[in-house]
């Protein structure tokens, strides 16, 4: 029986485990889209964030310049599309788009030079008590530094929107942009901050990806990654909380999928990986029918351009 | 100081002007990241850019390539005018292949006029249902059509590959990824002895021709574009916008159908993983870059898919990775819409005053 435990326990771990990224990307497209900017280039992001994050591991041989690194591609990247959308006043999903294919072509163009170089390994925290406590220590420990960060995180966007007063500035200028203006906020300000920070989540979680839970690089590795934590957001009606949950959802699909696969059940492998993102659909349709429950918590002016007449 | 000033009347000539600047700026650009990537940048934008079109085999690689993306973003202008985000056209393209794949194979062994056309239609067929997907969700539940498509993509992806691999795959293929070959009537003719160009491009041009005559002559045309100018007035004006959902999708899904079905039939000649190398969100980019335009998406698609066969020679001669071509297709939507500032937008230069309130 103590072995069973003990799998589960691995089993809910590696879940958490490959819900991170999600939890990162979604956490920063959330403060994003509360602002009122819908950034579609966060699968860009992501995957600029894994391989400056590889990169800069394999050349500095520092992780802790290799997260940061990753943070700032992020950031970076996310400043094109801030510059564009912001003041230039373009089209937010044309905009996303181009930032995603223009991500994916720039790190297959950084990484050709980082194919096939294998990964250092990523310090883990309380190691000693992931053996030591049956089923909740593989739950709770034995993980890097960016899982813990990454499982707070939600909780902290949580406080940030409902409790301080950025929060209600960041909200207010997502809601309505002209009244926020009058308040005499300046909203491209705080978009800018917010598509900025947005930018630095998605490049963390990519990092994740390239360091951390597969620690190498592989062009395209993120696989579709941006797109389902920009879909989270949704599912989770821009509360942050239910990003985690969703994650953790998200998460247990890939796993399962890749246990059933493991196990040998007679599904071809290829509709269990088409599971993700089926499950992706039916929940964003489950999801999207109560429209009162989606414009409760939708920032008004999300993906609408913002002109002051100066 | 600087003061910018919003101006509704935008003149024509700027219109069509800006994707010229906009290629402009991504070939300085260019140069720039090959001179940082520690090439000679002149050289390798000929590389790029010239090379690959400089002989007749080059330039019916060209016509290969814009085929396929013409198509697509011909449907997809249909989409993005009604401000319908469809963006999962490589889904519908690969969907559309697998129908009319699975014709093609149902006939391998066939010989008849009637073969061709059969695939060709459900081919078109297929890459209409699966876009009606995404719409009918939108239409009754309200989901984002973004998400869904570009869902989709994945799946059909998946559902590509595990037919190559398993029941459809050639049964004297020493368990390679791909399908037989598909019969002689099953293939779209060649045009000219030993060039890949083939008939393909006639129903691109074909449905450039339609395309136009339906935005611009037509009163559907009419509907779509007010739809995307302002839904209000679509409304006011009692437009049916369920129906307009469905009908936009379809067009696009249809058109990405046949740009599959063009591949498998023509250049191609089987199934496998990669029938197409991203054609469907490449041709996002050459929607925008014809400015949702029939005649523009037609000198898009030429431009657009010169970055595909750069990028393949630039993979020779300079050994940077195909995907140095997505870095160019990004840089010239970016560019496009940074330059879409001009349109609306008067930049004033005040002289340095003080700025009064």
């Amino acid at each position: 029986m103590n072995i069973d435990i003990n799998f589960l326990g691995i089993l809910i771990g590696a879940i958490m485990a490959s819900s991170v990224p999600l939890i990162l990307a979604a956490s920063g497209e959330l403060i994003t889209e509360r602002s009122g900017v819908l950034n579609l280039g966060v699968e860009g992001m992501m995957i600029i964030g894994a391989i400056s994050g590889f990169a800069l591991m394999v050349i500095t041989d520092n992780l802790f310049l290799a997260i940061i690194g990753s943070m700032l591609s992020g950031l970076l990247l996310s400043f094109i599309f801030g510059f564009l959308t912001q003041s230039l006043l373009t089209n937010h999903v044309a905009s996303g788009l181009a930032l995603t294919i223009f991500g994916i072509g720039l790190s297959a163009m950084i990484g050709k030079d980082f194919v096939g170089i294998p990964g250092k390994e990523f310090p883990l925290l309380f190691v000693n008590l992931k053996e030591a406590i049956p089923l909740f220590g593989p739950i709770f420990f034995g993980h890097s530094i960016v899982f813990y960060f990454a499982f707070l995180l939600p909780f902290g966007t949580n406080y940030f929107l409902k409790k301080t007063k950025i929060g209600l500035i960041v909200r207010a200028v997502g809601d309505s942009p002209v009244s926020a203006a009058n308040q005499g906020i300046n909203v491209l300000l705080v978009r800018y901050c917010c598509i900025l920070y947005g930018g630095a989540m998605c490049g963390l979680g990519g990092a994740y990806l390239s360091l951390i839970y597969t620690p190498q690089w592989i062009e395209n590795m993120t696989a579709g990654r941006g797109w389902i934590a920009l879909a989270l957001v949704v599912f989770a009606t821009w509360s942050p909380l239910k990003v985690l949950v969703g994650a953790i959802i998200f998460g247990g699909i890939t796993i399962l999928q890749l246990h059933m696969q493991a196990m040998g059940i007679r599904i071809p492998v290829q509709f269990l990986s088409a599971l993700p993102y089926i499950m992706t659909i039916v929940v964003l349709v489950i999801i999207s029918r109560d429209s009162r429950k989606i414009k409760l918590n939708t920032p008004t002016s999300l993906g609408q351009i913002f002109y002051k007449e100066k | 100081m600087i003061k910018i000033e919003r101006h509704d009347e935008t003149s024509n000539l700027i219109y069509f002007l800006t994707p010229v600047i906009a290629i402009f700026l991504t070939l300085v650009t260019g140069a720039i990241i090959f001179y940082l990537l520690g090439f000679h940048p002149l050289q390798a934008l000929k590389f790029f850019f010239i090379t690959p079109i400089s002989d007749l085999y080059g330039l019916s690689e060209l016509l290969v390539k814009a085929t396929p993306l013409c198509l697509i973003a011909i449907g997809l202008s249909f989409c993005f005018k009604s401000n319908n985000w469809n963006i999962g056209a490589e889904g519908q393209l690969t969907f559309g292949g697998i129908v009319g794949g699975g014709v093609a194979l149902l006939f391998y062994n066939h010989e008849g006029f009637y073969v061709l056309p059969l695939i060709i239609l459900a081919g078109a067929i297929g890459g209409m249902i699966f876009a009606m997907i995404p719409a009918i969700l939108k239409i009754y539940f309200n989901t984002n059509e973004i998400l869904v498509s570009l869902m989709l993509v994945y799946v059909s992806k998946l559902l590509l590959d595990y037919l190559v691999v398993g029941p459809w795959s050639n049964p004297e293929g020493f368990n390679f990824p791909e399908t037989r070959q598909f019969s002689d009537s099953a293939r779209l003719p060649v045009l000219f002895e030993g060039l890949r160009i083939h008939a393909g491009i006639f129903i691109a041009l074909f449905s450039v021709f339609l395309a136009w005559v339906v935005l611009f002559k037509t009163y559907l045309g009419f509907q779509i574009k007010v739809s995307g100018l302002s839904l209000k007035t679509a409304k006011y004006a009692g437009f049916k916008g369920k129906t307009m959902i469905l009908l936009v999708f379809m067009v696009s899904g249809a058109c990405a159908g046949l740009a599959g079905v063009g591949e498998i039939t023509g250049p191609i000649g089987q199934l496998h993983r990669m029938i197409s190398p991203e054609y469907g969100f490449t041709a996002i980019i050459v929607a925008f870059l014809g400015r949702l335009n029939p005649i523009g998406i037609v000198f898009a698609s030429l431009i657009v898919a010169l970055t595909y066969l750069g990028a393949e020679t630039a993979q020779i001669f300079l050994q940077v990775p195909k995907y140095t071509g997505q870095v160019f297709q990004g840089m010239i939507l970016f560019f496009l819409l940074a330059s879409d500032f001009l349109l609306f937008f008067r930049i004033k230069f005040l002289g340095f005053k003080k700025y009064e309130y």
